[in-house]
């Protein structure tokens, strides 16, 4: 049915004989084309017998078929009797198939009960919790074996991993930990400024770099850029079901993938971490010197009398948990994906989300049980 | 051959396909009648599914020209490839339904788009489309709960949405049992008969091959292009080329012709 230059509009001309009514069809009916809808055919008339033909029809597709099909359940509707044995037999067939198909579809309701969906919703939070901590679990044990044995252990993909986790995210935590240091002096200034206190920016700034900042800011940008991509990889090599093929050979996809990442991440981000500090240092020097007129020399000697070891010390032990975290929030949500692409896109979002959460609650403990142990 | 260009359904000439700098198929030159049941066939990797992607215009050729219907496709502005593209009906290999609509929106998707139908015509529509691949029942369905086979029927039914003068179909029976697949190659069959419908159909399943085609053409890897057209059955018992008899016969050669 190709589309022909010359092209006859679609027609329905009404002849009525008696009781009976003479439709016939003529012209090209096509989808793209406008066409006569049977209301305006029928007009006010009532007619007990319809006759259909389409003996002048051109080119015709499903266009024609609504049109008959729209005369035939008018028919069905007003009891009047439709009589199609001028049609052609392939118009026919189809005729049926469009009477069966609209007769046997039943819109399929998804709609739920909302304490339905409040109950689902709660077991199914409740089972990524189990989940969760059955992850955590599985971790610990494959942990232990390789600690047995550890030439088990994939350290050149531990390798890479610190490789591409560490050093090739230097840049990126190198100019957020800056602007950090360079904001957090802008703002310690406003306040320090109205008292005398300018020499306290260093204070500030070293102390929320070492026991805060740094690891905080380390491991939200390691959620987005290591953690997502964990989850993706992982969800990826289970849509291709590489992880199905790991354990029907009988090795275990956490030690096999998810322990080379967890130790590569929980070294590498108290690395980055202590970098990190150094940076967010070196901005607050510079918006000191710039704006305080404070030396450089003299915020130095303030900044290593206000912090002390342990602080830096607080800030690593935090950094270490959060590297942790990150990893396994992107590890499990990779291999919780759906096997489809959509899937892997999830797991990537919710990896980054999860990882972000986690961080957030386990940096409000640290610093209650830091409190209460007076660190 | 007939006089007319026009009676052809598509006319490829001297086709020349490829990526980048690499040639895959050069100098194809072929044509498919009206109302063809026309397959693509040859080994993996011979560049079938390219010449298809040229052929429907989602990649351009490197030389030479594909008409449809007498009328010029390769070189056309956008409008006019637009309104050929209407006429088009593609499967891809994996059913390559649109993973957040449900069949029925699918399906619905092109009618709503190209013509003036109101919603509760093209829903009627797209559910007769879906019985005749039957899959009836399954119109509220997501492809994400359907089976691989049933996914390529729904691609077939948006294929077929908006009555197509063309059909492609790259690999229908791949991954398929012989039993739906057998039902997809009836179906396809009575498309044709129905609706006067040409069928392109790229595939290397010879059950496929043997039941529904009207002719072929047989790319070569080592050749880049096409090394035997005809029908079937014809290639099969009288191909002079070991290659077309031995593909035909899946890999046994069978004794030379007298």
């Amino acid at each position: 049915m190709p589309a022909r230059p010359e092209f006859n509009a679609a027609r329905a001309d009404a002849q009525p004989e008696g009781d009976l009514l003479n439709v016939a069809l003529s012209g090209d009916w096509k989808m793209t084309r406008p066409r006569p809808a049977w209301q305006t055919v029928l007009g006010s008339r009532n007619p007990e017998r319809i006759r259909l033909s389409v003996d002048d029809v051109g080119q015709w597709d499903s266009s024609l078929l609504l049109f008959l099909f729209d005369a035939q359940q008018w028919c069905r509707v007003t009891g009047a009797y439709c009589d199609t044995d001028a049609l052609p037999e392939k118009l026919r067939t189809l005729l049926a198939q469009i009477a069966t198909s609209h007769e046997t579809s039943v819109p399929f309701d998804r709609s739920e009960n909302f304490f339905i969906a409040v109950g689902m919703a709660t077991q199914d939070a409740l089972e990524k919790i189990r989940v969760m901590f059955q992850f955590v679990g599985d971790c610990v044990i494959g942990a232990w074996r390789l600690v047995k044995k550890p030439k088990k252990f994939r350290w050149t993909d531990c390798l890479q991993e610190m490789q591409q986790c560490g050093a090739m995210a230097l840049p990126i935590v190198s100019l957020v930990s800056f602007l950090v240091g360079v904001t957090l002096a802008y703002t310690g200034a406003l306040v320090l400024r109205q008292y005398g206190g300018d020499i306290y920016v260093a204070d500030l700034i070293g102390l929320a770099m070492v026991r805060e900042m740094g690891a905080v800011m380390t491991g939200v940008v390691l959620a987005g850029r290591t953690g997502a991509a964990f989850a993706a990889t992982l969800g990826n090599m289970k849509a291709n079901e590489e992880i199905d093929a790991l354990e029907t050979l009988g090795i275990s996809p956490v030690s096999f993938l998810v322990l080379p990442r967890l130790l590569a991440l929980g070294v590498m981000l108290p690395l980055l971490a202590l970098y990190s500090n150094a940076l967010g240092i070196l901005g607050g020097m510079a918006v000191s010197y710039g704006i305080l007129s404070i030396s450089p020399p003299a915020y130095w000697v303030e900044t290593i009398s206000a912090i002390t070891l342990t602080d830096v010390l607080a800030g690593v032990i935090k950094a270490v948990m959060f590297g942790l975290l990150v990893g396994l929030a992107g590890c499990l949500r990779g291999l919780q994906a759906e096997r489809s692409a959509s899937g892997v896109g999830q797991a990537a979002t919710s990896a980054v989300v999860t990882a972000i959460l986690l961080i957030i609650i386990a940096d409000a403990i640290f610093a209650v049980a830091f409190n209460i142990l007076g660190i | 051959m007939p006089v007319s260009d026009s009676t052809f359904a598509i006319q490829a000439t001297g086709l020349e396909c490829g990526y980048e700098n690499k040639v895959v198929l050069k100098n194809l030159t072929f044509s498919v009648g009206r109302g063809e049941v026309f397959f693509i066939i040859g080994g993996s990797g011979c560049g079938k599914s390219t010449l298809l992607r040229n052929l429907i215009g989602i990649q351009t050729p490197m030389a030479g020209t594909v008409e449809f219907f007498g009328q010029p496709f390769t070189d056309r502005d956008p409008a006019a490839r637009r309104e050929l593209l209407k006429t088009f009906g593609v499967l891809y290999q994996g059913g390559a339904l649109w993973s957040s609509l449900t069949l029925r929106q699918n399906v619905s998707l092109p009618l709503e788009e190209y013509t003036p139908l109101s919603r509760r015509e093209i829903e009627e529509i797209a559910t007769l489309k879906l019985a005749q691949v039957g899959l009836t029942g399954f119109e509220d369905y997501y492809p994400s709960e359907i089976s691989g086979g049933m996914k390529k029927r729904a691609g077939l039914a948006r294929a077929l949405a908006l009555d197509p003068a063309i059909v492609f179909l790259d690999e229908p029976s791949a991954g398929l049992d012989p039993i739906t697949s057998r039902r997809l190659d009836d179906l396809v069959l009575q498309i044709r008969d129905m609706f006067g419908t040409t069928i392109v159909v790229v595939s290397h399943e010879l059950a496929s091959i043997f039941g529904i085609a009207d002719r072929l053409i047989m790319l070569d890897r080592a050749e880049k292009g096409i090394i035997a057209e005809g029908k079937p059955r014809e290639l099969a018992q009288s191909s002079r080329d070991p290659r077309v008899t031995e593909f035909l016969h899946r890999g046994d050669l069978p004794p030379p012709p007298k």
